[in-house]
């Protein structure tokens, strides 16, 4: 693919819109596209999508590739496999964007074996070198406690980006692009691996990806009992509440809530961490909030690098007082 | 008949070992080996071997453990035959020391899987804390072109389907497919089973299989590497923590609020 030309973002849908996370990268494409003076163009697959198409080209967006197909209407791994990979055939770009999201993790891996390249996976920041015109692409690796920059030597390029790396350009209703739809004969046998049945966890408070202010314990809470104390917090600031995995894997709280490099990314403007020790691989999944306050008897911990505010204590005796002058501030 | 699991396993440098002692050497782009802290088998890796062996304690099936690298501590790799599994095979070669590269690693495991023969079911951990690439298993399918299942946190065979519960940041969800498949699974599945001292006595007596390059007919010079790392560097932070002292620990607490209100975060 020695003539490939253009910047295609593979994104998501949700309830028939373009996701946040699809949004994101066509900023991250945005930049690459201007610096490399080339088209950007996002690929989107499922039923009725000229609105979503239409959304992309206001967030920066040059062009769409659309495969309508009802069998696309719902995630399947197989068929939205071979949906994007006619799309990145057709569009032949010179780099490929996907998130780093539940589907993105099982797509993107094999989406790239399936054109013969290499995946720079969950990185942070994608940049064009000068020199080479070649992607660079930056991730953490070993849990966060090392940053890699890599390139993918083959073409197309390809990444996934970790959500919440980039912020959505304005939309702009303005801009004006093409949209290609392209046909695809999907034989619904390709799809081998089938959903049987899906148990949606009842979560009564409020969502921890979109939350202002996220609450959240550790190991140090010994149990399931404080993190009642913690919903106290949680309730009064109306905050998401999570915790560390050490937490999760203690049987305390459900997987659900863990924040992490292999649970939720979280971008709140507060983050209250107690008892939870600072882990990089924690720290992945919570290095977006704005200001990070950890309640921590040991004044060594980790956590005390990352956070603004701080308390060296026992959580026993400093998450009482904190909660009732909370209680009388917000009264 | 006898189901023949793969488990996909790695050896790495231990993620619990103390973030002192993580050091990069820039130059060569390369994680400083730390000397006085054994590697272990990958985390996620262990669980991938416990829905393994969880399988053959109801039906009878053969565990048969693969890992690609170029120095091996044997006493760590050996520790999934003491938990249980029936053979170990190493792939070993100077040429394998780069296993940054998923794509060349999901090459040289998938000719050692070919190699093996028939097999059923593989299961892997939903990534290596080295590199975090989540990559291998995913690449391994789509080379064999095997249906593929992430992050499980259950792994049952029957009918010749795999039915997988996995995780997701919702809730969870039972998934099928046919075998022969790829399951990936994650720490939701449970504490891996410890070795028993039976278990470590028969592990003892097991030799690994080790296969070369050469074995795997395997042509090393085309194993070229599709992603490079073109610098590695430990992250810095530029955060002061302002510490709230108070007269006690109340008192802090206390305080902490406040200093909240102040900063109008609440
Ligand atoms: C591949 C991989 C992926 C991982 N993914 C994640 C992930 O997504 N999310 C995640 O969280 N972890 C993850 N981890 C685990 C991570 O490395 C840590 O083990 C984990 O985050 C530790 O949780 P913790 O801070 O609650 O426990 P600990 O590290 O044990 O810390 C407990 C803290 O509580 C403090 N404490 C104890 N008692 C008190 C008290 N009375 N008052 C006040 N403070 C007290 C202690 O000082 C200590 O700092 C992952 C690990 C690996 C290898």
């Amino acid at each position: 693919m020695a003539d490939s030309t253009g910047i295609l973002v593979l994104g998501e849908l949700e309830n028939s819109s373009l996701t946040s996370t699809a949004k994101e990268l066509l900023a991250a494409g945005r930049i690459l596209a201007d610096s490399l003076d080339q088209k950007l163009s996002i690929g989107i697959v499922g039923a009725d999508l000229e609105p979503s198409a239409q959304d992309a080209i206001a967030h920066g967006a040059d062009q769409a590739y659309l495969v309508n197909n009802a069998l696309l209407s719902e995630y399947q791994p197989e068929l939205h496999l071979a949906a994007l990979s006619h799309i990145c055939r057709q569009a032949g770009p010179s780099i490929i964007l996907m998130g780093r999201t539940e589907s993105g993790r099982e797509l993107a891996p094999r989406l790239a074996v399936r054109l013969g390249v290499g995946l720079a996976q969950d990185c942070l920041e994608v940049s064009i070198d000068p020199d080479s015109k070649r992607m660079i692409a930056l991730r953490p690796v070993y849990g966060g406690n090392a940053m890699a920059a890599v390139v993918c030597t083959g073409t197309p390029q390809i990444a996934s980006i970790r959500p919440k790396a980039y912020e959505p350009l304005e939309a702009d209703p303005s801009r004006h692009g093409e949209t290609v739809s392209l046909d695809l004969d999907l034989d619904p046998s390709m799809a081998r691996v089938k959903l049987v049945e899906r148990v949606e966890e009842e979560s009564e408070g409020v969502q921890l990806e979109t939350a202002r202010i996220v609450v959240a314990g550790g190991r140090g809470l010994g149990g399931p009992a404080p993190f009642k104390d913690l919903e106290v917090v949680a309730k009064l600031l109306r905050a998401g509440i999570g915790a560390s995995r050490a937490a999760v894997d203690a049987g305390w709280v459900p997987p659900p809530w863990q924040i992490g490099l292999t649970g939720k990314t979280i971008t709140p403007d507060l983050y209250i961490t107690v008892a939870i020790s600072g882990a990089s691989q924690h720290m992945a999944g919570c290095s977006g909030a704005k200001v990070i306050v950890a309640i921590n008897k040991d004044s060594e911990a980790n956590i005390f690098k990352e956070a603004r505010y701080g308390v060296v204590g026992d959580w026993k005796k400093v998450l009482p007082a904190f909660t009732e002058t909370l209680r009388e501030l917000v009264e | 008949m006898s189901l023949n699991i793969v488990v996909l396993a790695k050896q790495v440098i231990d993620p619990e070992m103390p973030m002192s002692a993580f050091q990069v050497d820039r130059e060569n782009r390369q994680v400083v080996t730390p000397a006085n802290i054994p590697p272990v088998v990958n985390g996620f890796d262990e669980n991938a071997v416990e829905a393994a062996l969880r399988i053959k304690d109801t039906q009878d099936a053969t565990v048969t453990v693969l890992s690609m690298g170029q120095s091996f501590a044997l006493d760590v790799m050996k520790k999934p035959l003491s938990m249980g599994a029936d053979s170990l095979v190493l792939l070993q070669d100077e040429a394998f020391q780069n296993t940054v590269d998923s794509f060349t690693v999901a090459q040289v495991l998938t000719a050692a899987i070919r190699k093996l023969g028939d097999f059923d079911l593989i299961i892997a951990g939903r990534q290596a804390s080295d590199w975090d690439n989540a990559q291998v298993p995913l690449a391994v399918a789509e080379l064999l072109d095997l249906p593929s299942i992430t992050i499980g946190k259950k792994v049952e065979v029957g009918d010749g389907r795999v039915n997988v519960e996995r995780q997701t940041p919702e809730g969870t969800e039972i998934v099928e497919a046919p075998l022969p498949a790829m399951v990936t699974v994650s720490n939701e599945l449970g504490q891996p089973r410890y070795p028993t001292l039976r278990g470590i006595m028969a592990a003892t007596r097991k030799q690994p299989t080790i296969w070369s390059a050469q074995d795997l007919g395997v042509n090393t010079s085309k194993l070229q590497h599709q992603v490079e790392t073109v610098d590695l560097y430990l992250p810095t932070t530029d955060k002061e923590c302002e510490v709230i002292q108070g007269e006690d620990e109340a008192d802090s607490g206390r305080l902490l609020a406040l200093k909240l209100r102040e900063a109008k975060l609440i």
